[in-house]
């Protein structure tokens, strides 16, 4: 059984109808990648799955368990974190206090130290700016908090909404990487980027998302090959 | 920074100075301070605060100001307080003039006679002027004296003029501590005596110079101490603290005692609000509603009146119960502000606070509540049989409340919820983003604050015996939110000095208690430019205002 499976989900905001019947599933161990243009509903979706926004229709299951309507601070318990659209870091904090954060649902002393050893290998630059305060972070280096926070509540699932907006091309690389090494370590990846290339890059399968609906599904590799996805996603003619 | 000022603007902060001695004498603050005599014959509070604003502003132009040799200062000072004068100056020749107490009824000829020393207005005025000036220099020599010298002098000032302020109710602890002899020599009359006060001014000066000396090698022994040494002197040093809060009522008399348990009150209702504000950031003007119903459910369950349930409640029963009842209506009345934030929420808790008052005064309660009369004949809590009349044995009620009260503000604060409380007050959005209980979290925080003020106002209505609606007024609430500003928002020990000085100094200082809300507003607006943090900051909250300069700087 897969590890997430959602299925046919229709999430409404008042009267607008966002996700009109979205299907997908993610294994343990994949990276899985949604990409779409503006406004398709890949945050809408995430929300839906972390337990923000209920679906009127639909079922997830999440490790077997039916979980629609399950709130999101139930969810953390189960080992599902989410790395919000546009970082979201706690501004005034510093770099250790947001990471102290990200593990407040867990008692394991131990294993959150284990943990933050593992978020500053894997982001050297969080280490030298440990008592930096967030706020003055650049975006790249906030982006990474934002990651190291959410792997902090030690995630079988982490799901990321667009970790490469508005970053340089280095530091979009290093993400990458640090999502690809996040994986190697045993959490499975839901990524949800405009960056195509990249995203399918470093992804098992993929999803094509277009005005609430799934539009495509296919092996990463193929998606990068297939014709739609190179207009309209991968600027290519 | 420092900058250079052209005449005419120091000529301004003259008049600004002077502008602040003119309102502060027209509303009758000055006249009123007079007669509260510092020491025998030199001078009193009033005059204190007759030249505190041209000192203040002399003192913070020469320093922010850039100059070579020490002249420029000087006379600088002189100019400020010389110009500071002249509006007093205008207002005594005027009230010779014509009858200004017709437009300023407080304008009274004490007051003139204090701005001119009892002499013609003429002279008075030249020796107003002189008075001023030499106030000013003396407030710019601070910005140019070695620190060596300026560190003794400041301490040596402070004290003398703080025992000076409070002689009144030391020469009565004096008195009953030390006996009659030694009042003779300190005091005269209610006030300082003058030959005292040099050699006490003297002591303090030469003290704070032998310790600066010796200070720093005193230091580095300290550091260089054993652990396990330092350790002991720690230790050694708590149970002194111990010892001095278990005997405190003896040292401090019962009138001493009497106000320490009013400031422990408030100090039991900063430390819930201080949660609500502090740790969780939820903007609460409503506060006094708990208070009230910690109050009226202790009065209900243990009245001896007409009012009383009459159903065998004790202190003790009835306690817990009205934390209980305060809690609930916490969560109660938490409940339709979830959704708010910020100005909306403040606005609604407002409300909140006046309907408990009005609910409390209306006749649809009044067989309950008493109405406008209120419930009187409320028990004073008992202790193994032995009734807790006296202010020294109420303070152990009071002292009990505070201490479980730091007790468990403090282990909330670092525990799980206080981790998701400062989420919640950093970045609502990011904190349910996180996944974080936003319902519960905010509940929890509006009910524990509850409990403690519920907590409170129980143990209010037991040692007053009586209360009446109109004692849960909004001006509670905005007391205990002030507090916890002037002591540091979010900071635990900041709730104690913000209640000792925005609660005791008024108690003691009768005067000042008329004039309350004018000082706390001074107070809150000094404190935002010169002190934002608190007088007592976490250190967190001090940092985070910092970073927002840093962050406000960084976007410009
Ligand atoms: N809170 C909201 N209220 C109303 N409509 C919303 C709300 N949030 C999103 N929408 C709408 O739902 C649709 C999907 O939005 P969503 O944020 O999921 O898009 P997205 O794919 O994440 O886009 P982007 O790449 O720009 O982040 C959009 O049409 C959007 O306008
Ligand atoms: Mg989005």
């Amino acid at each position: 059984m897969a590890m997430l499976e959602v299925n046919d989900i229709h999430t409404y905001y008042g009267n607008i109808h966002a996700l009109k019947g979205i299907s997908l599933t993610v294994e343990e161990g994949e990276i899985v990648t949604l990409i779409g243009a503006n406004g398709a509903g890949k945050t809408t979706t995430l929300r839906t799955i972390s337990g923000l926004l209920t679906p009127r229709e639909g079922s997830i299951s999440y490790l077997g368990k039916d979980i629609v309507g399950t709130p999101a601070h139930k969810l953390v318990y189960e080992k599902m974190a989410m790395v919000p659209e546009g970082r979201g870091v706690f501004a005034k904090l510093s770099v250790m206090e947001n990471l102290e954060m990200g593990s407040y649902s867990r008692d394991d002393k131990d294993g959150i130290a284990r943990d933050l050893e593992r978020v500053f290998a894997l982001f050297p630059r969080l280490k030298e700016r440990e008592k930096q305060v967030a706020g003055t972070l650049s975006g790249g280096e906030q982006q990474m908090l934002a990651t190291g926070r959410a792997m902090m509540a030690s995630p079988r699932l982490l799901m990321l909404d667009e970790p490469s907006m508005g970053l340089a091309p280095v530091l979009v690389d290093a993400v990458f990487d640090a999502i690809v090494e996040i994986n190697k370590e045993g959490t499975t990846i839901l990524l949800v980027e405009q960056n195509a290339l990249m995203a399918l890059s470093i992804a098992n399968r993929g999803y094509v998302l277009q005005t609430g609906q799934i539009v495509l599904h296919d092996d990463a590799a193929e998606l990068k090959n297939n014709e739609m996805v190179q207009k309209a996603y991968l600027g290519m003619d | 920074m420092k900058k250079t000022f052209t005449t005419k603007e120091i000529i301004n902060k003259g008049l600004l100075a002077g502008a602040v001695v003119l309102s502060l004498s027209v509303i009758g603050f000055i006249a009123l301070l007079a007669e509260r005599e510092l020491i025998k014959g030199w001078f009193s509070l009033g005059h204190i605060f007759l030249v505190a604003s041209p000192f203040a502003f002399a003192y913070v132009t020469t320093r922010d100001m850039e100059y070579e040799g020490n002249a420029k200062p000087l006379q600088t000072g002189f100019i400020i307080g010389a110009v500071a004068s002249i509006p007093l100056i205008v207002l005594s020749f005027l009230a010779v003039a014509i009858d200004i107490r017709q437009f300023l009824s407080n304008v009274s000829p004490a007051l003139i006679e204090l701005l001119t020393f009892g002499q013609t207005p003429v002279l008075g005025s030249i020796l107003l002027l002189l008075l001023f000036g030499i106030i000013g220099v003396f407030a710019a020599s601070f910005n140019i004296i070695p620190e060596n010298i300026r560190h003794p002098l400041v301490n040596a000032l402070v004290w003398t003029l703080g025992i000076a302020t409070f002689s009144e109710i030391l020469l009565s602890r004096v008195r009953s501590l030390l006996g009659r002899g030694l009042v003779k020599v300190i005091f005269s009359g209610k006030s300082l005596n003058p030959i005292f006060a040099i050699v006490f001014f003297a002591a303090v000066f030469g003290f704070t110079i032998w310790w600066d000396k010796r200070g720093d090698s005193f230091k580095e022994k300290l550091e260089n101490l054993a652990p396990a040494k330092r350790k002991q002197l720690s230790q050694g040093q708590s149970i002194l603290l111990m010892l001095v809060i278990l005997f405190l009522p003896l040292i401090l008399g019962s009138y001493l005692t009497e106000v320490a348990n009013n400031v422990g009150i408030y100090i039991l209702m900063g430390l819930g609000l201080n949660i609500v504000v502090g740790f969780a950031g939820l903007l609460d003007l409503g506060y006094v509603a708990f208070f009230a119903i910690g109050a009226y459910v202790m009065g209900v369950l243990t009245s001896e009146g007409a009012l009383g349930l009459d159903a065998g409640f004790s202190f003790w029963t009835a306690l817990p119960i009205s934390v209980i009842v305060a809690t609930l209506f916490g969560i109660v009345l938490g409940i339709p502000v979830l959704g708010m934030r910020g100005d909306y929420l403040a606005i609604v808790t407002l409300g909140f606070g006046e309907i408990i008052r009005v609910v409390a005064v209306s006749d649809l309660f009044k067989d309950t509540l008493g109405g406008a009369q209120g419930i009187l004949q409320i028990p004073k809590p008992e202790f193994f049989g032995i009734e807790l009349v006296q202010p020294g044995e109420l303070y152990y009620v009071v002292l009990a409340g505070v201490l479980l009260a730091v007790f468990i503000a403090t282990r909330l604060r670092d525990s799980r919820l206080g981790r998701q409380w400062m989420a919640l007050r950093e970045d609502e959005d990011v904190a349910e983003a996180m996944g974080m209980n936003l319902v519960s979290t905010k509940l929890m925080a509006f009910a524990t604050g509850a409990a403690f003020s519920g907590l409170s106002g129980a143990i209010f209505a037991s040692k007053l015996t009586s209360i009446f609606p109109h004692s849960f007024n909004l001006l509670i609430s905005i007391n205990v939110l002030s507090l916890i500003i002037v002591g540091g928002v979010g900071s635990i020990p900041g709730v104690f000095v913000g209640a000792l000085v925005l609660v005791g100094l008024p108690e003691l200082l009768r005067e000042f208690a008329e004039y309350r809300l004018l000082i706390y507003g001074v107070l809150l607006i000094v404190m935002m430019l010169v002190k934002p943090e608190g007088l007592l900051p976490d250190q967190r909250k001090k940092r985070e205002l910092k970073s927002e300069a840093e962050l406000d700087w960084a976007e410009k």
